[in-house]
C-alpha cells in the first residue's frame, strides 16, 4: 500500500518536471524569437508580426526567415543572444529542479516516517484492543458462570441456599476473577401477581430506579428510602442479591430503568450476555455498562426460539463494568502508556458514538481504529487511539533535503561564478579587442604622421640641396668646395635620417629589405666623418678612422644602411663625449682573431687622445659567432667579407644600470638625456636590427666616465673580382693618388697611436710617411722630405723651437710645413701669421679627399683639372641632354613650363602636352623623342594609362617588326621600340614607384627637379654624347 | 632713384619674401632657368600662374556655392593649384592648399569655404608681391641696370 503510494508519488513529481521542461523550452524560444524581427525588421512586416504574435509565433517566426532574405543576419544574431543568456536559464532552472528535488526528498522521507508512526500505533492498539477485548471476555464468562450458580443454588435449591450475605460474601471473594466489573447483582423475575408475596416475603417493597435516573444524586446523599415505589407493572425485576459495591441497588425494579429494562428484555430474548449503552451509574454515577445474563429455570437447549426463553427466564444477572477505571488499569499494567492516547466508544448508533473512556483532547490528526467485540452482536464497540505527543520534528529528513538543496545551489553558485567570470573574461577579452584595434590605428596614425612630417621635411630640404648643388657649380675654391660637400652630405645625412625613422616601423614589421649594391667602404667612412667633423672641430675632439689594409676596397651590400649603422654610433659617441677622441675602425674578423693583440693593449699612452678608453675587446666577448675559444664558428662562402667596426670614444659612458635596455626602441639612459642630447632613442635599436639583417652582431663595452666603445660585425660580398669596374667608380681619387704618388712626409708625434692613424691616411695618397716623437729628429728629416707634418699640440709647445730652426737655416727647397688640428683655434692662426710661409692647417678628421686638397692647395698643385674631370652632376646632365628631343606631359601649365625650362637649360629640346591623349598622339612609334617626362595626376587620362597605351603601342609595332612586316631599314634597325618614359611626381612614396614601374614607366624624378636625381634617371639610358657620336 | 639703391631695395624686398615665408627655394631654382636665351623666363611663367590661378578660384568658388558640393571636382583644382604654386615656389598658398586638400578628403564643405577663402587670401598677397617684384626689377632695367643674382646666404 504505502509502496504504491511512492510510486505514485514519484509519478506526480515526474510529471511536475516534464511540465517544467516544457516550460523552459518554451520560455527559451519565446525569448529569441522576437530578436530576429526587429533586427530585419522593415516595418511593416514587424506590424504584421505583432498581429499574429499570439496566434502562432513559431510558425510565424520560420515563415519569417524562409520569407524575407535576411537568413545571414538572422541565424548570425542566434547565438550571440543566446550564448550571453542560456547559462543563467540554466541556472534558473537548476536551482527550481532542485528545489523541488529537496522538497521532494522532504515529503518522501517525512510520509516514509508517517507511515511507520501510523504502524507503530495500530500496532500498539490492537494490542490494547486485543487484551481489553480478553479481560472482558474472562469476566464475561465468570459473570456467566455465575449466573449459572445461581440457576444452581437459588432457583434449584429449595429452600434456597444462598441469601444476600453468601452472595455479597461470595462474589467479594471472586471479584479478582473479574477484573472488569466493579459489581455483580442479582434480580429475580416478579410477575405482578406474585409482587405482593414477594414484597412480603423479602420484607421490602420493589421500588422504581427511573427517577433516579432523572435527577440523580450525590452518592453520600443517596437514600434507598427516598425511592418511590414502583408502580404496578405486568412483572418486575427487582434485585435481591448484591455484592457490597453496588448494594445499593438491592430492591430497586430493574425493568424500570431505561437503559436495565432494554437490556433485561434482549438478555432474555437471546440467551446471551447483552450490555448496555454506557450510562452514569447509579450513585457513582460514573460511566458504566452493565452485563446482563437471563437465568433460566431449566437448562434449555441453543436452537431455543425467544418466547422458550422468555416463558423460562427466572431472573436476571447483572455485572456493572465500571469502563473508566477498569481501561485505565488495564492499560496501567502495559508499557508506553505514555506515549498514547486511548478512546473507546459505543458505536451501536454511528452517527453519534458514546465516548466509554477517555479524554476528548484532541491530539494531531493521526487516530487508529480497532474494533472492539465484547461479545455482544448488538452492541459495537471501538477503541481509537491516538499518539500523546506530536510528532517530533524531522529533523534528519530536513537536513538531509536542506544539505541537498545547499549542495545544488553551491554548484549553481559555482557554475554561475564560472560562467559570470567567463563572460567578464569574454567582455575584457572583447574590450582588449577594440583597445588593440585602437592601438592598431594609432600605430597606423603615427605611421602616416611620420610618412606626412618626413615628406614636409623633405620638401624644404630638396630645396637646401639643390641650392647647394647649383652652389657646387659656380665658381669655387677647394676649401668652399669642401665646405660646400660638407653641407650638402649633412643635409643628405639628415634626409636619410628622415628616411630611418621611417624605416624603424619598416624594421618593426619585418619588411625592409637590403640593397645589393657595390659600394666603396673608405668613401663611405669619409662621408659619415664629415658628416661629423663640423660637431667634434667645434669640440677640439679627435675624430679618427681606420680600416685595415686587408678590407676590399670595393664591397658589396647596402652602403646606405652601414652608413646608417656608423652614423648612429658616432652621433651617439660625439653626443656623448665632450674631449679627448671619437676612433672608428674597420677591420676583417679573420684579423682580430688571427693576432688578438692588434691595438688591443689598453694602456692609456696608446690611445688616440692618451685619454683611457673602455677594452675594445669586451665588447665583443658576448657576440655568438666568436666562441670562447677563439675560434669561428660560423663558416663563410669565400667571397663573403665578415667586417668588424669599433667606434671607439672618451665619453660619459653609459650607467651600468642602463645598460641592459640601451638597444630598446625609445629607451635612452634617463630623462634627462634626451633633454640635454636631444635624439628619439631609436637609433641604436635600428642599428641592432639593420646589423642582425647584415648577419652581424652588435655589442658594447663601457665605463661610465671613461669611454664606451661599440662593436659590431657585417657580412658583405667581396666586389673587387670585377676590376674593370673598379677604375671607372675610382676615377675620383686617382688623379689625386697619382699626384702624390712617391712623396716622402714625416710627421711630429709624440703619440704613436694617433701617428699610426694619421701615416695611414697619407699612405692612402700614396706618401711616405715617417713618424718622429719630437721636432729635433724631425729637423734631420729636411731634407729628404717634401712634407713635414706636425701635430697641433706638438706645435704649440715647440713651435718657437722650430720657427728659430727654420729660420736660421733656410733652406733652398724646404719641405712644407702642414699642422694637423683638431679645431680651427684662433691662438694657432695667430701664431702662424707671424711667420713667413705659415705652415698650412690640416683640421681633422683626415679624409682622402680634404686631405688630398689641402695638400693641392699647400703644395700648389694645380686643382682645375681634377674639378673638371670630377664634373658636377650640372654639366654632365648638359652633356647628357644636349641637343635631346624630350616631350613633357603635365596638365599644369606652371608646371610644365617650369619643368621645360629647366630641361631647356641642359640643352633639351622640350616639347610640351598638356595632357595624357595629346602625349599619345606625339608619341606613336616610330618615336621622334628620346625620352618622356610624364606627370602622374592628370585629368582624364593619368600618367599610368598614358604610359600603358605608349607600351602597347610599341608591342604592336615590336611585333610588326619581328614578322618582318617593317617599312624601312631605319625601322628594322631598331630590334625593340621602348622609349624612356619617366614620371614626374611630387610625392616620392615607395608605393608609387612601384606603381610607375608596374605600369612600364623606366623610373622617375620628384617634381619640382633635383639635379642630382635627374641624372641618375637620365644617365640611365642616355650614354654620353661621344658614345652616341661614334 | 640712384640704380644702385634699387638693385639694394629689389634684393631687400626679395630677402623679405622669402623671409616671410611668402616664396621658397624653388623660387630661386625658377630664378636660376632664366638665361639670355630665355629673358623672360620667370614672369612668362608667373604670369602663366597667375592665369591659371585665377581661372581656378574663379571654378572652385563656383563648385563650392553649388547646393551640393562635388568634391570629385573640387579636388582636382586644388591639386593643380598645389602643383603650380609649388612649381612656382609659392609656398603659403601651396601649404593652404594642402590644408584644403585634406578637408576635401574630408568632404567638409564649411571647412573648405574657409581654405578657399586661406588659398585666397595667400595668393593675392604672393601675388601682389611678386608683381611688385617684376615692377621692381622692369625699372632696374629700364634704367639700364643688371637684375642682382640673388645670394643664397640667408
Amino acid at each position: 500500500m504505502s509502496l504504491f503510494h511512492v510510486v505514485e508519488f514519484c509519478l506526480k513529481i515526474g510529471q511536475l518536471f516534464w511540465m517544467l521542461c516544457c516550460w523552459l523550452v518554451s520560455w527559451l524560444i519565446d525569448d529569441k524569437s522576437p530578436l530576429p524581427v526587429g533586427s530585419v525588421g522593415d516595418p511593416d512586416k514587424t506590424k504584421m508580426k505583432k498581429n499574429h504574435h499570439h496566434h502562432n509565433k513559431m510558425c510565424f517566426f520560420w515563415n519569417k526567415i524562409s520569407t524575407s532574405g535576411f537568413k545571414i543576419p538572422t541565424f548570425s544574431l542566434h547565438p550571440v543572444r543566446f550564448g550571453k543568456n542560456w547559462w543563467k536559464k540554466v541556472v534558473v532552472a537548476w536551482v527550481v529542479l532542485w528545489v523541488l528535488i529537496s522538497f521532494w526528498t522532504f515529503c518522501y522521507f517525512s510520509s516514509q516516517a508517517m507511515d511507520k508512526r501510523k504502524e507503530t500505533l495500530a500496532s500498539m492498539c490492537d494490542e490494547r484492543a486485543r487484551m481489553l477485548q480478553d479481560q472482558f471476555n474472562v469476566s464475561m464468562n465468570h459473570v456467566q458462570a455465575m449466573s449459572i450458580l445461581i440457576s444452581t443454588f437459588h432457583h434449584a435449591k429449595f429452600p434456597s441456599a444462598i441469601d444476600q450475605r453468601t452472595f455479597s460474601e461470595y462474589t467479594d471473594r471472586t471479584s479478582f476473577e473479574r477484573p472488569l466489573t466493579s459489581g455483580v447483582a442479582y434480580a429475580v423475575r416478579v410477575l405482578h401477581s406474585e409482587r405482593k408475596e414477594f414484597e412480603r416475603q423479602q420484607g421490602w417493597i420493589i421500588r422504581r430506579m427511573d427517577s433516579f435516573e432523572q435527577k440523580p444524586v450525590h452518592k453520600d446523599e443517596y437514600n434507598i428510602e427516598a425511592l418511590e415505589p414502583s408502580p404496578v407493572q405486568k412483572e418486575y425485576a427487582p434485585v435481591i442479591f448484591a455484592q457490597d459495591t453496588v448494594s445499593h441497588v438491592i430492591s430497586l425494579d430493574m425493568l424500570s430503568g431505561k437503559e436495565d429494562r432494554e437490556n433485561v428484555l434482549r438478555a432474555r430474548k437471546s440467551g446471551k450476555g447483552v450490555l448496555t449503552a454506557p450510562f452514569p451509574l447509579i450513585k457513582t454515577n460514573r460511566l458504566g455498562v452493565i452485563l446482563t445474563f437471563a437465568v433460566y429455570k431449566r437448562d434449555l437447549p441453543s436452537n431455543a426460539t425467544p418466547k422458550e426463553r422468555i416463558e423460562a427466564t427466572n431472573g436476571y444477572l447483572g455485572g456493572v463494568f465500571d469502563i473508566e477505571s477498569l481501561v485505565e488499569n488495564l492499560l496501567q499494567q502495559l508499557a508506553s502508556k505514555q506515549t498514547i492516547l486511548v478512546n473507546v466508544y459505543d458505536t451501536t448508533n454511528h452517527s453519534e458514538p458514546i465516548s466509554m473512556y477517555g479524554s476528548d483532547v484532541s491530539a494531531d490528526g493521526l487516530e487508529h481504529v480497532s474494533p472492539l467485540n465484547f461479545g455482544d452482536p448488538f452492541r459495537k464497540h471501538e477503541m481509537r487511539c491516538r499518539f500523546k505527543q506530536k510528532p517530533p520534528w524531522p529533523v534528519l529528513t530536513m537536513v538531509t533535503s536542506f544539505c541537498i538543496l545547499v549542495i545544488a545551489l553551491l554548484i549553481a553558485h559555482i557554475f554561475h561564478a564560472t560562467m559570470s567570470r567567463i563572460q567578464r573574461v569574454e567582455e575584457d577579452c572583447h574590450k582588449m579587442k577594440l583597445l588593440k584595434k585602437k592601438a592598431e590605428a594609432a600605430d597606423v596614425a603615427k605611421s602616416q604622421f611620420l610618412a606626412t612630417v618626413s615628406h614636409e621635411i623633405r620638401t624644404p630640404m630638396n630645396g637646401v640641396l639643390g641650392m647647394l648643388h647649383m652652389l657646387m657649380d659656380t665658381e669655387l675654391d677647394v676649401t668652399q668646395q669642401d665646405y660646400v660637400r660638407t653641407a650638402q652630405a649633412s643635409g643628405k645625412a639628415l634626409v636619410s635620417l628622415i628616411n630611418e625613422v621611417l624605416d624603424q616601423a619598416k624594421i618593426e614589421s619585418g619588411k625592409l629589405e637590403l640593397e645589393e649594391v657595390r659600394f666603396d667602404l673608405r668613401g663611405i667612412l669619409d662621408d659619415v666623418l664629415s658628416l661629423f667633423s663640423g660637431k667634434s672641430q667645434e669640440k677640439g675632439l679627435e675624430l679618427a678612422v681606420y680600416i685595415s689594409d686587408h678590407v676590399p676596397e670595393m664591397l658589396i651590400g647596402d652602403p646606405g644602411r652601414f652608413r646608417q649603422i656608423l652614423t648612429n654610433l658616432m652621433g651617439n659617441s660625439i653626443k656623448f663625449t665632450e674631449k679627448g677622441h671619437i676612433f672608428v675602425t674597420v677591420h676583417l674578423v679573420e684579423e682580430l682573431l688571427d693576432s688578438s693583440d692588434v691595438e688591443t693593449s689598453t694602456s692609456t699612452e696608446n690611445t688616440l687622445s692618451g685619454l683611457p678608453v673602455a677594452d675594445r675587446q669586451r665588447s665583443w666577448q658576448k657576440f655568438k659567432s666568436f666562441s670562447s675559444s677563439g675560434h669561428r664558428s660560423f663558416a663563410l662562402a669565400p667571397s663573403e667579407i665578415n667586417l668588424i667596426v669599433s667606434v671607439e670614444d672618451t665619453g660619459v659612458g653609459i650607467p651600468v644600470e642602463a645598460q641592459s635596455r640601451i638597444f630598446t626602441p625609445f629607451m635612452q639612459v634617463g630623462p634627462s638625456i634626451s633633454r640635454t642630447h636631444g635624439g628619439t632613442g631609436i637609433g641604436l635599436s635600428i642599428s641592432k636590427c639593420l646589423v642582425g639583417l647584415m648577419k652581424g652582431e652588435i655589442g658594447f663595452s663601457s665605463i661610465p666616465k671613461v669611454g664606451s666603445t661599440f662593436t659590431f660585425t657585417a657580412v658583405f660580398a667581396n666586389g673587387m673580382h670585377s676590376s674593370e669596374r673598379k677604375s671607372e667608380l675610382h676615377n675620383n681619387n686617382q688623379p689625386i693618388l697619382s699626384e702624390f704618388k712617391g712623396m716622402k712626409a714625416v710627421l711630429v708625434d709624440h703619440k704613436p697611436a694617433r701617428g699610426q692613424v694619421s701615416r695611414y691616411h697619407f699612405q692612402r695618397l700614396g706618401i711616405r710617411v715617417e713618424i718622429v716623437s719630437g721636432v729635433e729628429q724631425a729637423l734631420r728629416f729636411t731634407t729628404t722630405v717634401n712634407i713635414i707634418l706636425i701635430e697641433q699640440e706638438v706645435w704649440s709647445k715647440e713651435a718657437d723651437v722650430f720657427i728659430k730652426k727654420l729660420q736660421k737655416d733656410p733652406l733652398v727647397h724646404s719641405p712644407k710645413l702642414f699642422l694637423l688640428a683638431n679645431s680651427i683655434d684662433t691662438s694657432i692662426s695667430d701664431s702662424l701669421r707671424n711667420i713667413i710661409d705659415p705652415p698650412v692647417l690640416i683640421v681633422k678628421p683626415l679624409r682622402a679627399s680634404m686631405l688630398a686638397a689641402t695638400l693641392q692647395r699647400g703644395l700648389g698643385i694645380g686643382n682645375s683639372e681634377t674639378s673638371q674631370q670630377k664634373g658636377p652632376p650640372a654639366l654632365i646632365l648638359r652633356n647628357l641632354l644636349l641637343g635631346r628631343k624630350i616631350l613633357i606631359v603635365d596638365d599644369n601649365n606652371v608646371n610644365l613650363r617650369v619643368a621645360a625650362g629647366a630641361l631647356k637649360k641642359y640643352g633639351a629640346d622640350v616639347v610640351c602636352a598638356e595632357s595624357g591623349v595629346k602625349a599619345i598622339s606625339l608619341l606613336k612609334p616610330p618615336h621622334e623623342f628620346d625620352a618622356c617626362f610624364m606627370d602622374i595626376q592628370m585629368p582624364e587620362m593619368d600618367g599610368f594609362e598614358a604610359t600603358r597605351r605608349i607600351r602597347d603601342m610599341e608591342e604592336e609595332m615590336n611585333e610588326r617588326n619581328k614578322t618582318g612586316e617593317s617599312l624601312t631599314v631605319e625601322e628594322s634597325n631598331r630590334t625593340r621600340w621602348h622609349l624612356p618614359v619617366l614620371a614626374m611626381t611630387a610625392d616620392v612614396i615607395q608605393a608609387t614607384h612601384e606603381e610607375c614601374l608596374k605600369c612600364g614607366m623606366d623610373g622617375y624624378v620628384s617634381k619640382p627637379f633635383e639635379a642630382e636625381q635627374l641624372y641618375r634617371e637620365v644617365s640611365r639610358f642616355f650614354s654620353s654624347p661621344s658614345d652616341t657620336e661614334s | 632713384m640712384d640704380l644702385v639703391q634699387m638693385q639694394k631695395s629689389l634684393q631687400d624686398y626679395t630677402k623679405s619674401l622669402f623671409l616671410e615665408g611668402v616664396l621658397d627655394s624653388q623660387f630661386l631654382q625658377l630664378q636660376q632657368l632664366q638665361d639670355e636665351s630665355n629673358p623672360d623666363f620667370v614672369s612668362q611663367v608667373v604670369t602663366l600662374f597667375f592665369q591659371d590661378s585665377d581661372r581656378i578660384l574663379n571654378d572652385l568658388s563656383l563648385s563650392l556655392d553649388q547646393q551640393v558640393v562635388d568634391f570629385k571636382k573640387v579636388d582636382p583644382h586644388v591639386h593643380q593649384l598645389k602643383g603650380s604654386s609649388s612649381s612656382i615656389g609659392a609656398q603659403r598658398v601651396k601649404n593652404a592648399c594642402v590644408v584644403f586638400r585634406n578637408f576635401c578628403e574630408q568632404q567638409n564643405v564649411e571647412a573648405c569655404h574657409r581654405c578657399l577663402q586661406q588659398v585666397k587670401q595667400e595668393y593675392y598677397l604672393v601675388k601682389n608681391r611678386l608683381e611688385t617684384l617684376f615692377k621692381l626689377e622692369q625699372q632696374i632695367v629700364a634704367s639700364g641696370g643688371m637684375i642682382p643674382a640673388m645670394e643664397l646666404g640667408f
